[in-house]
């Protein structure tokens, strides 16, 4: 309990600063604090036919994390707007639409490629481009420029555990 | 045939979603409350957000470091002050020759004629005047100026309003203007009128200013937020407080 609270907070001041903080309160008990200062590496994708077919940067998804990501605020934080069959989360919002059953109706590829990049399919979406190459954004905040919104393995994640929902 | 489009049509209508959408007018956010939360915006007995207008009242009548207090010029509880006038505001101001806030006018008059050191966006004092100026104009319909002086700036407002900001990569109107009234989370989107300003956040517990909350909105999308009362910002405030023309002031609302 006090442990989740714990990242909670973290993951609070990380959202609000951008960052900075964390990095700070984390540096003295973790060894990876160095290495959260370079942006992991972008992988290239390529789009066919409305689809993203290989998996990026060759990465395998683990459904499980996927679950966990789908309904984090502070990480994809899909729930916000789609309603997915996760129940122990309240208040799945209705921006998008529901993603039960998504796999029987997409293909992997063409799920991939909605998480990556969104505005492939629908230009004026609100839907964040969670692998979009971020060298034409606008403004973004200090602590997450150079970044994508999730990281490749993230990306891959939640693809798997949407390719579970049939 | 003809039947068929009449029931898809008043479908469309009556199907809450699509209503805003349907209208092509201004909703305030009170519309998109909870009825309890209307209720408590109403009764001004437990709107939480009076604990600030009353501290703006005092403030009102306290006199300044030469000895004045706001309520010398304009009356014991700003009984000598234009309503009609405060929900003007923001205004073109000819000697300056730029617009000119609500809180923008009052940190002019604390400095030069209360003769108080300048106070900044930030401080509480400059939000307890502004919500309680903006209280004595509850009910005044918004009237903002926007074919006069102000045009420039409510048209450049109206260009950041349609601007993509941040890692996110939306814009305000994208959410406000498509998507009010469906779900984000557990809350309901509104029009983003700026009618109810400053207004009580249930999200924060306390009083925001509106750009204070435009801040809130762009971090949230990951972007850099505006310097308070940086010409963006004005933009911004000029081109919000347009949007609300004909709704009328609730200052202080209460809003998730």
């Amino acid at each position: 309990m006090m442990c989740e609270l714990a990242v909670n907070l973290v993951r609070r001041i990380r959202y609000y600063t951008g960052g900075v903080l964390c990095l700070v309160l984390l540096a003295p008990v973790t060894v990876t604090a160095a290495d959260a200062g370079q942006p992991p590496p972008y992988y290239d994708w390529q789009a066919v036919n409305y689809e993203i077919n290989a998996p990026l940067g060759g990465l395998t998804g683990v459904a499980e994390r996927g679950r966990a990501i789908a309904g984090d605020p502070f990480g994809g934080n899909c729930i916000a707007c789609h309603r997915l069959p996760i129940p122990e989360k309240d208040f799945h919002g209705n921006l998008g639409p529901p993603l039960a059953g998504i796999a029987s109706r997409q293909s992997t590829g063409m799920i991939r490629l909605h998480i990556v990049d969104q505005s492939r399919f629908n230009p004026e979406t609100v839907m964040p481009g969670y692998y979009r190459p971020f060298g034409q954004l606008h403004r973004v905040a200090a602590g997450f420029q150079g970044h994508t919104y999730l990281s490749a393995q993230e990306v891959e994640d939640v693809v798997a555990y949407l390719a579970t929902l049939k | 045939m003809k039947a068929m489009l009449l029931v898809l049509t008043a479908l469309f209508v009556v199907m809450p979603g699509y209503r805003v959408l349907l209208a092509d007018e201004a909703v305030s956010g009170y519309d998109y409350l909870q009825p309890d939360m209307q209720t408590m915006q109403d009764d001004l007995f437990s709107n939480p957000g009076m604990l600030v207008v009353e501290q703006g009242e005092a403030l009102f009548s306290s006199p300044g470091e030469n000895g004045k207090s706001c309520a010398d010029c304009h009356g014991k509880d700003g009984a000598r002050l234009d309503t009609k006038h405060i929900a003007r505001y923001p205004v073109y101001n000819e000697d300056l020759r730029q617009p000119v806030t609500l809180h923008g006018q009052i940190q002019r008059c604390w400095k030069e004629r209360l003769g108080n050191q300048p106070i900044t966006y930030r401080n509480d004092e400059l939000l307890q005047l502004e919500s309680f100026v903006r209280y004595l104009a509850r009910g005044e319909f918004v009237n903002v100026d926007t074919d006069g002086a102000l045009a420039p700036y409510y048209s450049a407002g109206r260009e950041l309003f349609h601007t993509r900001f941040g890692q996110v990569d939306i814009a305000c109107h994208q959410c406000h203007d498509y998507h009010a009234g469906q779900m984000f989370r557990g809350q309901v989107l509104s029009q983003g009128q700026s009618n109810g300003f400053p207004v009580y956040r249930f999200t924060e517990g306390m009083v925001v200013a509106l750009q204070e909350r435009i801040a809130q909105c762009l971090t949230k999308l990951r972007a850099e937020p505006f310097a308070e009362d940086s010409p963006e910002n004005i933009d911004l405030e000029v081109y919000l407080s347009a949007r609300s023309n004909g709704l009328r002031i609730e200052t202080p609302a209460i809003r998730y």
